[in-house]
């Protein structure tokens, strides 16, 4: 001892006392140091999932209950897995504005991020349907006449023949779906939404899905062609009616005025 | 070389093409008689000739569309033009009438004219129909050509369904499935004519090409024949106008068929034909291609006949569905009802002239039309028959109005019931009054003349607008239509004491001719001798 502090003064002591302090922190950080990538992940989705509990807290717990178990005013979300989250909440309906017949598709108030955020928690509270990836519900190479067929005996009761929309009973409806991205209308399939029944893939197989997709894109969407002109909504007769009523007799009709005014006269004048 | 003389005897060809028909048909004659023939002006007496050349239209159309189309209900597989059918299983019907829409030259504008004249053609059968109505048209001695355009109207209907279920496809498919019930509602003989009818089973495979036969061949057919009688009864009657100077109830004051009313007919022609092209190539009718082949395991909602059709779908729609079981039988009343409803309503409208006749009593001819005003009971119930008719097409479009109106279907179904009931009888009140009320303004306007618009202040500080007298004519014209008497039971004890009674349809009847020509039911036209004393010059005041 009494060589060491003979020595204490001596130049290089600085020096020593350092190389050791970093030598214990070292070796502290080697010993608590979290361990390998996997674990990392975890993490991360418990932080998303520990958010998506936050904006849970806030936009949803008052209508499903602080931990989704539900309350008379909105189903219990244990179950509906994150596709149902991508599709309501991705589609604007959730959080809903107001109780109703049906809950309206509006502006998106989340981004994609927060709702990534809300499906990880929603997820969280039990096994569901998963948000599909992007080449699940890519409609690319996907048999059009399979689809349209398997529209018309699946979708059209409700949604009419090209996906127009049509009305269910007391002001509820099935919407129209021009515009609607295909990684909705998958999950739309997939979850089965307010009235309309769930597709699982037990039933509707993911290619089939596909089919329907590429059906509903090819004749209700902004580039389908309408090779008789104007669609006049795609709404059939009625529409149809309207229109040959008010332009169609209402133009003859003016054009019979025309003529009748333009008579011949006894004396040119 | 020829004498000059030679050439003058030598008649132009046409002439002499003339002087060869006439020795053959008799051509003289007919043209002498009929030529000059004078037909009177309103844009309304047109309505009928939109009708006549809209069905022109669909008959050259419907020529060429039967060359391409198949009637089969034999199954193929499509490989056509239109991608997202392809592969598909269905009947050649619908096959052919895809290769018509995108492999047929001008295939898809002719079936898209085919379509809107048709449209048009029953729109305009409608409003003519109405035309007629409303003026008093009907009357003697026009009643049987009121029904041969009745019965055009009808058959026009049902030639509309068939041609609309011809291309087998989805929306077509579901309404003969319609159709089809309502066939069965019918009670003991309902099985059978569907049977008969479809060969079998719904949907077999015969429907459409019988279906096809009654579409090409059996109704217009039988339409030709009425609207060629309808025309020569048009002739032989001569045409109605409206009152005015110099008409009366014995001649027809217009121009001459000949050179006049056939040009402006023929180039009017070509104005609805070209028209009707136009609304062809620029909107789209019945889109087939969108819709599906028919399958009896496939439906969409939105399925909905054309509109003509469309009242029939609404009473099926909103009726409750009711039925009675017994005896191991169905009596299936919620369609059973409307199928007779459907009938009534629209024999209502075929009687009318002859209920009308029989209430009013009066077997004059009548050459001289009525303005709507002058006839408030008819009008009246003209107009209660429309709210009926358009109340059930809301019925039957309740669908389209729920989604676009954001309405609950099951409040707009119920308004429709309570309008059926509710709605001919306000429409017939208020348009009564609105009758009445127009008559007291002509009678005004005869009495006092004209408001002009021009107030005047008199020297003592009076304001006081001027009104214009009438002309003669406008005079003439507001004040020559004839108010009736209702009929009278008469006294019931006779000149000899013996008391009479009469019987509950002459009361009946006496009460009804009340209810038109009653004090209350009309506004007495003012008289000669009212007029002389407001205009000899004592002040209008």
């Amino acid at each position: 001892m009494k060589k060491l502090s003979a020595r204490r003064r001596h130049p290089l002591a600085a020096v020593v006392v350092l190389l050791l302090a970093l030598a214990a922190t070292g070796g502290l950080y080697a010993a608590f140091a979290p361990a390998g990538k996997a674990q990392a992940d975890e993490t991360a989705q418990s932080l998303a999932i520990d958010e998506g509990k936050k904006l849970y807290s806030v936009g949803c717990a008052s209508c499903h209950g602080s931990g989704g178990q539900g309350t008379t005013d909105g189903p219990s979300l244990v179950g509906v897995g994150s596709a149902a989250v991508d599709f309501q909440v991705g589609t604007g309906r959730m959080p809903a504005q107001q109780p109703g017949a049906q809950v309206p598709k509006k502006k998106v108030i989340y981004n994609q991020a927060e709702i990534d955020q809300l499906a990880a928690y929603v997820a969280s509270l039990g096994a569901g349907p998963i948000t599909p990836t992007k080449s699940q519900v890519d409609p690319s190479g996907a048999d059009v006449a399979k689809g349209g067929d398997l529209f018309r005996t699946n979708c059209a009761q409700c949604h009419n023949f090209t996906g127009q929309g049509g009305a269910l009973t007391k002001g509820k409806y099935a919407p129209n779906l021009e515009g609607v991205s295909a990684k909705h209308i998958y999950e739309a399939m997939q979850t089965g939404p307010q009235s309309m029944p769930s597709f699982p893939d037990t039933t509707m197989p993911e290619q089939e899905k596909k089919d329907i997709i590429a059906y509903i894109k090819t004749v209700n969407g902004s580039e389908s062609e309408s090779p008789g002109g104007l669609s006049l909504g795609g709404l059939g007769p009625v529409s149809e009616g309207l229109f040959g009523w008010i332009f169609g007799l209402g133009g003859l009709i003016a054009i019979a005025v025309w003529v009748a005014a333009h008579t011949a006269k006894a004396k040119k004048s | 070389m020829s004498t000059a003389t030679e050439t003058q005897r030598k008649a132009p060809a046409g002439e002499r093409v003339a002087d060869w028909a006439d020795g053959r048909l008799g051509i003289y004659g007919l043209a002498k008689a009929n030529m000059r023939k004078i037909f009177p002006d309103h844009w309304s007496f047109m309505l009928g000739e939109i009708c006549l050349y809209s069905f022109i239209i669909i008959i050259l159309t419907g020529v060429y569309l039967t060359l391409f189309f198949h009637p089969s209900m034999n199954e193929v597989v499509y490989h056509g033009s239109y991608e997202p059918m392809q592969g598909i299983r269905m009947s050649e019907a619908y096959a052919s009438t895809l290769d018509i829409s995108f492999d047929v030259r001008g295939g898809l504008l002719v079936r898209q004219i085919h379509h809107w004249a048709a449209v048009i053609f029953l729109a305009g059968m409608f409003v003519h129909m109405f035309r007629v109505f409303f003026t008093g048209a009907y009357r003697k001695p026009r009643e049987i050509n009121w029904l041969f355009g009745f019965l055009l109207f009808v058959l026009g209907m049902f030639t509309g369904f068939t041609g609309y279920s011809l291309p087998d496809d989805l929306l077509s498919g579901t309404g003969v499935r319609f159709t089809q019930g309502a066939i069965l509602s019918m009670p003991i003989v309902g099985t059978y004519i569907s049977m008969f009818l479809f060969g079998g089973e719904f949907p077999g495979t015969d429907i459409i090409a019988r279906f096809y036969s009654i579409h090409i061949l059996l109704l217009p057919g039988i339409m030709l024949g009425l609207v060629v009688g309808h025309l020569i009864l048009v002739f032989f009657h001569k045409h109605t106008q409206f009152a005015g100077p110099g008409k009366t109830n014995k001649n027809v004051v217009g121009m001459p068929l000949l050179p006049v009313y056939m040009a402006k007919a023929g180039g009017f022609f070509f104005l609805v034909f070209g028209f009707i092209s136009v609304i062809a190539a620029i909107a789209t009718i019945n889109p087939i291609w969108a819709l599906g082949p028919y399958r009896p395991d496939q439906v969409s909602t939105g399925a909905q006949p054309d509109w003509y059709m469309g009242f029939a779908e609404g009473f099926v729609r909103v009726m409750p569905g009711w039925e009675i079981n017994l005896w191991g039988h169905t009596l299936v009343l919620g369609v059973l009802i409307p199928l007779v409803l459907f009938g009534v309503v629209l024999a209502a409208l075929a009687l009318y002239p002859f209920i009308e006749s029989w209430i009013t009593g009066d077997k004059r001819e009548h050459h001289i039309l009525d303005r709507p005003r002058n006839a408030p009971t008819r009008t009246g119930l003209g107009v209660a028959w429309v709210t009926i008719y358009f109340v059930m097409l809301i019925g039957g479009g309740n669908d389209i109005w729920a989604t676009h109106f954001h309405m609950s279907l099951n409040a707009i179904s119920w308004f429709v019931r309570i309008a059926f009931f509710v709605g001919p009888v306000l429409a017939f009140v208020v348009t009564r009054r609105i009758c009445l009320g127009l008559q007291r303004r002509d009678k005004e306007k005869v009495l006092h003349g004209r408001e002009s618009g021009t107030i005047k202040r008199l020297p003592h500080g009076e304001f006081v607008e001027i009104h214009e007298p009438l002309s003669p004519e406008q005079l003439h014209t507001l004040t020559a239509h004839e108010q009736y008497k209702p009929i009278e039971i008469g006294p019931t004890v006779d000149e000899n004491g013996v008391e009479r009674k009469p019987s509950a349809l002459q009361k009946l009847r006496a009460r009804l001719s009340k209810s038109y020509y009653g004090e209350n039911n009309q506004i007495a036209k003012p008289t000669a001798e009212e007029y002389k004393e407001i205009t000899s010059g004592h002040g209008h005041h």
